[in-house]
C-alpha cells in the first residue's frame, strides 16, 4: 500500500520536474533576441523538414478522410432526404475537429518522432555538448528553430488538410454521388462561421502545435544519451503528444462550442 | 545553392497554406453577416421561442438580413426577450415590420421571419435599440396536435 | 626552468564535486601552467572528463574555485561564461562533428557563429586549420565517411579554428589504432608549440601520455595521488603510482572486487 503511494508520489514528482524541464528548454530558446537574419537558412531548412516533408502525408490523409467523410455521411443523411446537408457535414467534421486532430496526431508520428530522435542522436555523440562548449547555446541554434518551424507549419498544414478534406468530399459527394454541386458549397456556406469554425479551428492547431513539437523537443533533449534511451524517447514522443492532443481538444471543444 | 532551393519550396508550401485559407475564408465558410461595426440591434418579445437559438438567422423574404444575438428572460414578465443583429445595409424596415418564428422544412432549424409592413407619414422607421412590437410566437407542435384533438373531441 | 613565473591558466583549488550522494572529488587542487601539455590520467570511472566539464562550465562543483584567465568559471553568469568558453576548447572522445554539414563546414562553424569575417577570409582560415591537421583534401566530406582517426583530427581542426588559448583532448588516443595514435601524439604537441595553446590531456594510455606531457597528475580515489613531471612520476614512490604507470594486475588497486574470504566460500557449499 505504501509502496504504491510511493509510486504515485515518484512519478508525480518526475512528472511536474519534466514539465520543469520543458518550459525551462522553450524559455531559454526563446529568449533574448532571435537571430533571425544570421539563422535564416537554419529556419528554413527546419521549415522544409517539418513542413514541406510533411505535406505528402497529410494531403493524402486529408484526401481520405474527406472521401470517406461524404461517403459516410451521404448514407445516413440520404434516409432522411437530407443530401443537401452533405456539404456542411463534411465541413464541419473537418474544421472543427478532425482536421486539427488528425493533423496533429500525423504530426506527431511524422515530424515529432523525427525531431525527438535527430536532437536524442545529436545528444547522444556530443554535437550538443560540444556546441555549448564552442560557445554556442543548443537552446537557440537546435531548438528555437526547430520549435518555430513546428509551431508555425502545423496550423499550416492543417488548413491544407482541412482544404483537401472538403474537395475529396466533393469528389466522392457531388462527382460520384451526385449530390448537386450548388448545394454542396452553398448549403455549406450557409452553415459554416468563418469566426466560430475555421478560426476556432485554427486556434485549436496551435494549440496542438505547441503542444507537439515541445513534447518532441523536450523528449529529445531530455533523452538518455543511449540507442535505447532514444527509441524510448521516440516511442514516449508520438504517445505523449497523442495523449496530449486528445485530452486537450476535449478540454478545448467544450470551451469552444460546449457553451 | 541548396538555400535557395528550400526556399522556394518552403514558399510553395505556405502559398499553399495560403490557398488553403482563402478557400475556407471564401469558398466555405459565410463571412459573416454581421460585423460588430457595421450592424444595429432591435430587440423583440416573444410569447414563446421555440428553439429559437442564438445565431438563428433574421430572414426577409427568405434573404438574411441578420442574426439573433441573444436571447434573455425579461424578469418582470416572464417574457422571452430576443436581441437581433440587422446588418446596416438593411436599415429601413418600418415600425409597423411583425416578426413570426418559423422553420425551414419540417425537421429543420428555426429563424425569425421579417415581414416588412406598410410606410405611410405616421410611422417611423426602425432605428438602433427599439422594439418590434408585433410578434408571434413560435408554433409548438404539441400544443398545435393537442388543440387539433381537442377540437375534434367537440365535433 | 621557470614555471613560477607566469600565472597558471587554469587553477583548480579545493574543489569538491558530488554526483548525487557519491563523492567524484574531495578537496582536490591542481594548477595548469600557460604553454604546456599537462595530462590528467587515472583509472577509468574517477570522472576524468567530468573534470573537463567542470573547467567548461557545463557542470557546477559542490564548492572551490575554477580559475581559469582570472575568472571563477563556477561564478560566472551564462553570458561571461560563453565569453570565457571562446578561449577554451574541447576535443570529445567521439570527436562530436556536426553529422549534417560537411568537413568544411565544420571547421567553419565556430568562426562563422563569432565572427563576421567575410567568407574568402573563413576559408582560408579553415584551409590553414585543415592543413594542420592533414586533411584539406577532406574538406567536402561528411563526417560519416571519415575514419575514427580522421574524425579527431577534423575535431581537432574545429576545436582551434578560433585560436583559443586552452585546448582540452578528452581521452583522445582512446581506440585509435598505432599509426593515427602517433599521428595525433604529433599533433598535440606540435599544435601546442606553434600556436602558443595550453593542452590539458586526459587519458588513461600510460606510454603516449608520459611522452608528450610536461607535467601530469595522477587521480585515483577522488584526489590527487601523485603529480609531477614524467619523469619525477617514473621515480615517485607512491605505491599506487607505481602500479598504475606500469600496469600492474595487482597492487593497492586490488584485482578482486572486495569478497568473503576465498576458502572459506569454498568451504560453504558443504555444508
Amino acid at each position: 500500500m505504501l509502496d504504491k503511494l510511493q509510486q504515485l508520489g515518484a512519478a508525480t514528482i518526475a512528472s511536474v520536474q519534466g514539465f520543469g524541464r520543458a518550459a525551462l528548454m522553450v524559455f531559454g530558446a526563446l529568449w533574448g533576441r532571435p537571430r533571425f537574419v544570421k539563422a535564416w537558412p537554419l529556419y528554413i531548412k527546419q521549415f522544409y523538414v517539418v513542413g514541406v516533408l510533411s505535406l505528402l502525408i497529410i494531403v493524402v490523409s486529408g484526401l481520405f478522410i474527406g472521401m470517406v467523410l461524404a461517403l459516410q455521411g451521404y448514407t445516413v443523411l440520404s434516409k432522411f432526404g437530407a443530401e443537401q446537408m452533405l456539404g456542411p457535414l463534411v465541413a464541419l467534421s473537418l474544421l472543427r475537429e478532425l482536421g486539427p486532430v488528425v493533423t496533429a496526431l500525423l504530426f506527431a508520428g511524422r515530424a515529432g518522432s523525427a525531431l525527438t530522435a535527430e536532437i536524442g542522436l545529436m545528444k547522444a555523440t556530443e554535437q550538443l555538448s560540444g556546441m555549448e562548449m564552442m560557445a554556442v547555446d543548443p537552446l537557440r541554434r537546435v531548438i528555437a528553430p526547430r520549435f518555430w518551424a513546428g509551431v508555425v507549419c502545423m496550423p499550416l498544414l492543417a488548413l491544407i488538410f482541412n482544404a483537401v478534406g472538403i474537395l475529396g468530399g466533393h469528389l466522392v459527394g457531388v462527382d460520384w454521388l451526385g449530390v448537386d454541386a450548388g448545394g454542396y458549397w452553398s448549403a455549406m456556406q450557409a452553415n459554416v462561421d468563418l469566426q466560430e469554425d475555421v478560426l476556432n479551428g485554427v486556434i485549436k492547431s496551435m494549440v496542438f502545435a505547441f503542444l507537439v513539437t515541445v513534447i518532441a523537443l523536450h523528449k529529445g533533449f531530455d533523452a538518455v544519451p543511449t540507442s535505447e534511451g532514444i527509441s524510448q524517447a521516440t516511442t514516449q514522443t508520438v504517445v505523449t503528444a497523442s495523449l496530449a492532443v486528445l485530452g486537450f481538444d476535449f478540454v478545448l471543444t467544450a470551451v469552444m462550442f460546449g457553451g | 545553392m541548396t538555400t535557395r532551393k528550400l526556399e522556394i519550396l518552403v514558399g510553395a508550401f505556405v502559398a499553399l497554406a495560403i490557398a488553403a485559407l482563402l478557400l475556407l475564408a471564401m469558398k466555405v465558410a459565410n463571412t459573416g453577416v454581421t460585423g460588430s461595426d457595421q450592424s444595429y440591434k432591435l430587440y423583440a418579445k416573444f410569447d414563446n421561442i421555440g428553439g429559437l437559438k442564438v445565431r438563428s438567422p433574421v430572414k426577409v423574404g427568405g434573404v438574411v438580413v441578420g442574426r439573433v444575438a441573444s436571447i434573455q428572460l425579461d424578469p418582470e414578465a416572464f417574457q422571452p426577450v430576443v436581441t437581433l443583429e440587422i446588418n446596416s445595409s438593411y436599415s429601413n424596415f418600418p415600425e409597423t415590420s411583425s416578426l413570426s418564428i418559423l422553420t425551414s422544412g419540417l425537421l429543420g432549424e428555426q429563424y425569425i421571419g421579417l415581414q416588412p409592413g406598410f410606410v405611410d407619414e405616421n410611422v417611423e422607421i426602425l432605428a438602433d435599440g427599439d422594439y418590434i412590437e408585433d410578434t408571434k410566437a413560435a408554433i409548438v407542435l404539441e400544443e398545435l396536435i393537442g388543440q387539433f384533438l381537442f377540437n375534434r373531441g367537440n365535433q | 626552468m621557470g614555471n613560477t613565473v607566469a600565472e597558471p591558466l587554469v587553477n583548480i583549488q579545493n574543489l569538491i564535486f558530488r554526483r548525487g550522494e557519491r563523492v567524484i572529488y574531495d578537496d582536490m587542487s591542481m594548477q595548469f601552467s600557460r604553454g604546456k601539455v599537462t595530462a590528467i590520467m587515472g583509472p577509468s570511472g574517477i570522472g576524468k572528463t567530468t573534470l573537463l566539464r567542470l573547467i567548461g562550465g557545463q557542470l557546477k562543483p559542490d564548492s572551490g574555485h575554477i580559475w581559469f584567465d582570472g575568472v571563477d568559471i563556477p561564478a560566472l553568469g551564462r553570458n561571461d561564461l560563453y565569453q570565457a568558453r571562446k578561449k577554451m576548447s574541447m576535443l570529445f572522445q567521439s570527436g562530436a562533428l556536426f553529422s549534417d554539414m560537411s568537413v568544411f563546414d565544420n571547421v567553419a562553424f565556430p568562426i562563422r557563429e563569432h565572427t563576421k569575417l567575410p567568407e574568402e577570409i573563413i576559408r582560408m582560415m579553415v584551409l590553414m586549420k585543415l592543413e594542420a591537421v592533414g586533411l584539406r583534401g577532406a574538406r567536402d566530406l561528411m563526417p560519416g565517411e571519415l575514419s575514427g582517426g580522421m574524425a579527431r583530427r577534423a575535431a581537432l581542426a574545429r576545436a582551434i579554428a578560433l585560436d583559443p588559448q586552452l585546448i582540452m583532448y578528452d581521452e583522445p588516443f582512446a581506440g585509435q589504432d598505432p599509426i593515427s595514435m602517433g599521428v595525433i601524439v604529433r599533433l598535440i604537441r606540435s599544435l601546442n608549440d606553434a600556436l602558443g595553446l595550453t593542452s590539458i590531456v586526459v587519458s588513461h594510455d600510460v606510454g603516449e601520455v608520459m611522452s608528450i606531457a610536461d607535467y601530469v597528475y595522477v587521480v585515483a580515489e577522488r584526489r590527487v595521488i601523485g603529480h609531477g613531471t614524467p619523469q619525477q612520476l617514473r621515480e615517485h614512490d607512491s605505491p599506487l603510482v607505481q602500479q598504475f604507470l606500469q600496469g600492474l594486475a595487482d597492487g593497492p588497486v586490488p584485482f578482486h572486487f572486495k569478497a568473503a574470504d576465498y576458502a572459506g566460500e569454498l568451504m560453504e557449499l558443504k555444508d
